[in-house]
């Protein structure tokens, strides 16, 4: 009776011991509230946005530079938008570049990951086309819109081509460096655990891989959008419709210096738009949830 | 020459028999022998500390029990898939501490209905009732080894192999963790055999520490410790017990720095 009485006792002590520590070691990992991030995050660039209006009307406004057809002033180029969006024309030019870009994207998904997946698993396939899959990331995707001008014709296929070419070896690249990166610890729990072959790469080595992926996906999306305006701007014809890089070349065929300004902008801004709407907060949100996120 | 996991219905009297086992690994001029000819067994229930200095092979030796490797020469037979914890706690980021018992449970083959109820039970066992929804960055380190405790017992194997599980934690936590080490081996009967170079560790935790030699690794000696649980790490018999292991193992290191 005495001894667990003892036992008893001393459980409990320990059990304090023990919540003590915890309470002492923990955590907690709350999120910033929304002046802080307005003030760190949201301001800054809404700053230097306004720094660069002001200047370039300075430019015009004092007459240092004095030629319209070399800089429109800011307003000329907001007449362009408001006339753009008047004429219903302006989202039309968008969604024909977006919807390209990302149904370009998804092919170059569908074909990027199971490539990535053969070349970090199968040595042989690594050994053969590992090096080359690394330097077509280098290979600026202009290159590609010539032949693939001459072996698809002037239509949608030949853009899609051109998308695939640029952002599938960022797409495999990011898988098998995200597979290399799996720390072997994660490996050997994982096999003590019974997660072997299939099971394996399942629970254990593609979860693993997440980040390194989605750093890929994020870097294929800037080289679809480099890619499908490089293809716009050089190929154009009445049938592929006015995407942003045909109406970057209109404007300089049409010796319109606020209609280039406008697609410019219009390209920059898209670009931007999709990374912050999609890949970034997917990026953000997989961090974070595993400690990773660094707040800056 | 191979580990052999045996079949849970199969009558065994050891939770693990390790027969002339040497394993050799390749180095620069010829093959270097890093464990040689070790024969242990640990019986069911029984808690083992395998105890050395660098190079004594412990953790080549945990490997092969785990079958994460083979042994070069002799056998090893274990009652059923060993579970292994090791020194960095190993659970998965992307999961939290509840889905990383669950994933165990669910490599075994326990059905989805259960898992979550099993994963609770588990986390009260190692006191950590309400962290199961928690992410392994927000625990401190001696959650996450408890986390990782109850993950390796979610395996519901008859041996539990640990390699240096405290070693990366502080004094206070590690002391903690011994106490909490003993009530859980004691309420749920699962064998032990914990690799340390922790001389007190070793005898504070077992009935019988084995200590082995350095380059290549062999048996050098054993101790049964028949000081009663609850021991603390204090206690003089355990501190008695230490310095005379202490001696022998100084001995053993010595011979290295003789030729």
């Amino acid at each position: 009776m005495a001894s667990t009485e003892t036992k008893t006792a001393q459980g409990a002590e320990l059990a304090g011991v023990e919540a003590g520590l915890d309470a002492l070691e923990a955590t907690e990992s709350d999120r910033t509230p929304f002046r802080q991030t307005f003030v760190h995050k949201i301001l800054p660039p809404i700053t230097a946005v306004v720094v660069v209006l002001v200047l370039w009307q300075a430019l015009i406004t004092f007459k240092v530079v004095d030629d319209p057809t070399k800089l429109p002033s800011p307003a000329d180029v907001g007449g362009e938008f408001k006339d753009a969006w008047l004429q219903g024309t302006l989202l039309g030019f968008i969604w024909t570049s977006v919807s390209r870009g990302l149904l370009g994207f998804l092919f170059a998904l569908a074909i990027g990951t199971p490539l990535g997946l053969l070349v970090a698993r199968v040595k042989f396939v690594r050994a053969a086309i590992g090096p080359i899959l690394s330097g077509l990331q280098s290979l600026p995707s202009v290159a590609w819109v010539p032949p693939a001008v001459i072996w698809l014709g002037l239509d949608n296929s030949m853009m899609y081509a051109v998308i695939l070419l640029g952002a599938v070896p960022s797409i495999a690249n990011g898988l098998v460096s995200g597979i290399d990166q799996v720390p072997p610890l994660f490996l050997r729990a994982g096999r003590t655990m019974g997660a072997t072959g299939v099971r394996g790469a399942w629970h254990i080595v593609l979860p693993a891989a997440l980040p390194g992926y989605l750093a890929g996906l994020k870097q294929g999306w800037a080289f679809s959008w480099r890619s499908l305006m490089a293809a716009e701007i050089i190929a154009s014809s009445p049938d592929l419709g006015i995407g942003l890089g045909a109406l970057l070349e209109n404007g300089r065929n049409a010796s319109s210096m606020s209609m280039v300004f406008q697609a410019i902008i219009l390209i920059l801004f898209v670009g931007i738009a999709i990374d912050l709407l999609i890949f970034s907060p997917l990026e953000r949100w997989v961090l974070r949830s595993r400690g990773l996120f660094v707040k800056s | 020459m191979a580990t052999t996991f045996a079949k849970a219905a199969e009558s065994v009297e050891h939770a693990a028999r390790l027969e002339n086992v040497s394993k050799s690994f390749a180095a620069p001029g010829g093959q270097q022998l890093v464990l040689d000819d070790i024969s242990l067994d640990v019986a069911p229930g029984e808690f083992v500390t395998l105890l050395g200095a660098s190079g004594c092979g412990k953790s080549t030796l945990l490997n092969l029990v785990a079958g994460l490797d083979r042994p070069s020469a002799g056998s090893i037979t274990t009652d059923g898939r060993p579970a292994l914890m090791f020194q960095e706690h190993a659970l998965f980021p992307w999961l939290t501490a509840g889905k990383n018992i669950e994933l165990a449970l669910k490599l075994r083959g326990v059905a989805k209905p259960e898992r979550r109820g099993r994963a609770e039970e588990l986390l009260e066992l190692v006191r950590l009732g309400g962290a199961y929804g928690k992410r392994v960055h927000e625990l401190s380190g001696g959650m996450r080894q408890r986390v990782a405790m109850a993950r390796a017992l979610a395996q519901e194997s008859n041996l539990l192999l640990m390699d240096e599980p405290f070693a990366a934690l502080d004094a206070i936590t590690r002391d903690v963790l011994h106490d909490e080490l003993t009530r859980i081996w004691q309420e749920t009967g699962v064998s032990v055999l914990f690799v340390t170079h922790n001389v007190r560790e070793a005898v504070r935790l077992a009935q019988r520490v084995v200590l082995l030699s350095s380059r290549p690794g062999r048996v050098a000696r054993q101790w049964t410790v028949d000081i009663p649980q609850p021991r603390r790490i204090e206690d003089a018999p355990v501190a008695e017990l230490s310095l005379e292991i202490t001696e022998v193992l100084r001995g053993e290191i010595r011979r290295h720095g003789q030729h």
